[in-house]
C-alpha cells in the first residue's frame, strides 16, 4: 500500500491503520510521506550491510587469499573449523568472558545506578568523574590499561606484594582476568546509567508506603528497587552478551590473543584467520557464526524490550 | 524520605571512585612529566618534573595528520546521517506503506549486525571499488553503521509530534514535504542532536573499519594512531598516555558543553 502522496484517498475504506483513531477524518489520510523518503537511506544501508552480510555467507563457503579470486569449496571452511581446537578453546574464552563481564559488571552497576539515582549535591560532582571512562574509545582504554599494566614499567612493577613478578600478560588466568577487568572498567559507567535512570523513574510512594509499614532500608531496596529495575536488568544484561560476544579491540591490543591462543576470543580468532593468516574464508565463517549468535540474541532483545511494538501506539504501520 | 546515609551504596560509589581516580590520575600526571622522571620514580609517585614534551611528541609523530583525517570521517559521517536518517524516520513515523514497513523492520534488523561480522566482504566491497585506502571507503561503511541507531533514536523524538498538528497542516493543503521543513524538523532538533552526537562518537571511536580498510600514514584516524603508537614506542609510557589524552580532548568538550546530548548519544552508542 504505497500512499501517493498527492491523490487524496477518497472516502477511506476500512483499513488496519486507521482503526485507532475511529472517526478517520480525511485530514489523515492527505499529506503522508511516501517510501520514497526511506529508500535513499535503505538503498545505502542495503549496500553497505546486507550486501556484505550476504556476502559473508557466501565467502564462508569458498577460499580466497586475497589475491586470487574466490574459489567455491563447500563445507571445507566449516568442517575444518569444527576439527579445530583453537576454534573450540576461542568458543569457550568468548563465553567465559561473556559471563565474567555480567557477573562483574551488574552488581556493580546497580548499586552505583541506585546511587547516583540520589539527588545529593555530592553525588551530581562524583558522577561526573563516574562517566569519565564512557568518553573514552575502547581503543584509548585498552592503550592506556596496557600502559598502566606493563610488566616492566606499570603498576604491578610497583606492587609486586599484589601481583607476583609483575606481568599479567603471562599467564592464562590473569590475562583473562586482565581482559574482564578493563571491560568492567569501560563499560560500568554505562550500564549504572541504564540504572540510574530506571531507579529515578521508580515512584516514590512506593517507597512511602514501606516507610509507613516500617520496612528498612534493604527490605526496601530487596523488595522494591530491585523488583522495579527487572526490566532493566534484562536490557543492560543483553547489551553484555552482545558486547561481550564482539570484544575486539581489548583483546588485539591488550594480549594479542596471548599468551599463546589462551584469550584468542572469536571475534579476535576471525580477524587473526581473514587479516593475519590471509584466510578470508574461515574468517566469513567463523563471522557468520557470530551473526547468527548475536541475531538470535537481539531477536530476544526485541522481543522483550518491546522495540517491535514500538509503532503500535503513535501510528499505525502494521 | 531517605535521609539515613546508605553505608553500602557510599562504599561501593568510593570503590569505584578510586577505580577510576586512579588511572586516570596516572594517566594525567604521566603525560605531564619526562619519561626518565615516569621510568625512576614510578606511575603513582607524584611527578617532580613538569613538560609538556610528551604532547608535543605526539604531534611531531603525526598525530596532526591523524586528527585531521578523523576530524574528515567524523564531518562526513555526521553529514550522511542527516541526510539520510530524517527523511527515512519521518517516513516511519507518517507513512502507512507497507513497503516502509518493511524498511523499517530492516533497520531493526541490522540493529544486531556488529561491523565484526560483515568486515571480510567489506574489505572485498571496499578493494573492488578502489576505494582501500582511501577515506571514503572508512567513511561509507562507517555512515552505514550509523543509520539504524540514528534511525530509531530520531523515529522516537519524531513520534513525540503531535498528531493534531500534522492535521492542522494537512487542513491547509500542505504537502508532505512542506510538514516535513516547517513541522518535524523544527520539533525534532533534540532528536537530532542526540544523532548527530552518537554518530560523531562512532566515527571518532572507530577502529575497526580504519584498521582493516588503510595502510598509510595520510590516511590513518586517531585510534589508528593510537594502537599503532603502543606497537612502536611502546615503552615511551608518557608519550603513549599523552596521546591517549589528546584523543578524547574534542569529547571532553562536547561533554563540557552539550552534556545531555552525549549522554542520550552513548545511551545509543551502547545499545550497538
Amino acid at each position: 500500500m504505497t500512499t501517493q502522496i498527492t491523490s487524496a484517498r477518497p472516502a477511506a475504506g476500512p483499513r488496519k491503520g486507521s482503526r485507532r483513531r475511529p472517526p478517520a477524518s480525511s485530514a489523515t489520510q492527505v499529506g503522508r510521506p511516501g517510501f520514497a523518503w526511506a529508500l535513499p537511506a535503505a538503498v545505502f544501508f542495503a549496500l553497505f550491510a546486507i550486501v556484505p552480510l550476504i556476502m559473508v555467507a557466501v565467502l564462508s563457503f569458498m577460499s580466497w587469499d586475497g589475491l586470487s579470486s574466490p574459489e567455491f569449496v563447500g563445507m571445507d571452511n566449516w568442517s575444518r573449523l569444527m576439527d579445530d581446537p583453537v576454534m573450540l578453546k576461542s568458543i569457550w574464552l568468548t563465553l567465559l568472558l561473556t559471563a565474567l563481564g555480567v557477573v562483574l559488571q551488574t552488581p556493580l552497576s546497580i548499586l552505583l545506578g541506585v546511587w547516583a539515582a540520589g539527588h545529593q549535591r555530592n553525588r551530581a560532582v562524583l558522577s561526573v568523574i563516574y562517566f569519565i571512562p564512557l568518553l573514552l574509545s575502547a581503543t584509548a582504554v585498552s592503550v592506556l590499561w596496557r600502559a598502566l599494566l606493563d610488566p616492566n614499567f606499570g603498576i604491578p612493577a610497583e606492587a609486586t606484594w599484589l601481583f607476583g613478578d609483575g606481568n599479567l600478560f603471562g599467564e592464562q588466568a590473569t590475562a583473562i582476568g586482565v581482559l574482564a577487568f578493563v571491560s568492567t572498567w569501560q563499560f560500568t559507567p554505562f550500564h549504572t546509567l541504564i540504572y540510574q535512570g530506571a531507579a529515578r523513574a521508580i515512584p516514590p510512594v512506593l517507597y512511602q508506603a514501606a516507610e509507613i509499614d516500617g520496612a528498612g532500608r534493604y527490605r526496601q531496596f530487596f523488595h522494591i528497587t530491585l523488583p522495579q529495575l527487572r526490566t532493566s536488568m534484562v536490557t543492560s544484561g543483553i547489551l553484555m552478551i552482545v558486547g561481550g560476544l564482539t570484544t575486539f579491540e581489548t583483546v588485539l591490543i591488550l594480549t594479542q590473543g596471548g599468551p599463546g591462543t589462551d584469550t584468542t576470543i572469536s571475534a579476535y580468532y576471525m580477524y587473526d584467520k581473514a587479516f593475519k593468516s590471509f584466510d578470508y574464508g574461515t574468517g566469513s565463517a567463523i563471522a557468520l557464526a557470530l551473526v547468527v549468535a548475536a541475531t538470535i540474541i537481539s531477536l530476544i532483545v526485541v522481543r522483550v524490550s518491546g522495540y517491535d511494538k514500538m509503532r503500535g501506539s503513535a501510528e499505525g504501520v502494521s | 524520605m531517605r535521609r539515613r546515609p546508605n553505608y553500602l551504596a557510599g562504599a561501593g560509589s568510593l570503590f569505584w571512585l578510586l577505580l577510576v581516580g586512579l588511572p586516570l590520575y596516572v594517566m594525567l600526571s604521566a603525560t605531564l612529566r619526562t619519561r626518565q622522571d615516569y621510568a625512576e620514580n614510578g606511575p603513582v609517585s607524584f611527578p617532580d618534573s613538569f613538560t609538556l614534551d610528551n604532547f608535543t611528541g605526539a604531534f611531531d609523530s603525526g598525530f596532526g595528520q591523524y586528527f585531521f583525517n578523523t576530524l574528515v570521517v567524523t564531518a562526513s559521517v555526521i553529514g550522511i546521517v542527516l541526510l539520510l536518517v530524517p527523511p527515512l524516520a519521518y517516513a516511519i513515523v507518517r507513512s502507512r506503506g507497507r513497503t516502509t514497513s518493511a524498511i523499517f523492520r530492516l533497520f531493526l534488523l541490522g540493529l544486531a549486525i556488529p561491523a565484526q561480522a560483515v568486515i571480510v566482504p567489506m574489505f572485498y566491497l571496499i578493494s573492488e571499488a578502489g576505494l582501500y585506502d582511501n577515506l571514503l571507503g572508512v567513511i561509507l561503511p562507517t555512515a552505514a553503521f550509523c543509520l539504524p541507531m540514528s534511525a530509531l533514536i530520531l523515529s522516537g523524538a519524531m513520534r513525540d509530534i503531535s498528531a493534531e498538528l500534522y492535521e492542522a497542516m494537512a487542513m491547509d493543503g500542505a504537502s508532505p514535504r512542506r510538514m516535513f521543513f516547517q513541522l518535524v524538523l523544527p520539533l525534532s532538533r533534540g532528536g537530532l542532536s542526540t544523532i548527530v552526537v552518537f554518530s560523531a562518537l562512532q566515527a571518532w571511536n572507530g577502529f575497526l573499519f580504519p584498521l582493516v580498510l588503510t595502510q598509510s600514514e595520510s590516511t590513518k584516524v586517531v585510534t589508528l594512531g593510537l594502537y599503532n603508537f603502543q606497537t612502536a614506542h611502546g615503552i615511551d609510557i608518557p608519550g603513549l598516555l599523552g596521546a591517549v589524552v589528546l584523543s578524547m580532548v574534542p569529547i571532553l568538550l562536547v561533554y563540557l558543553f552539550a552534556r545531555r546530548a552525549l549522554v542520550q548519544g552513548l545511551m545509543g552508542a551502547g545499545g550497538k
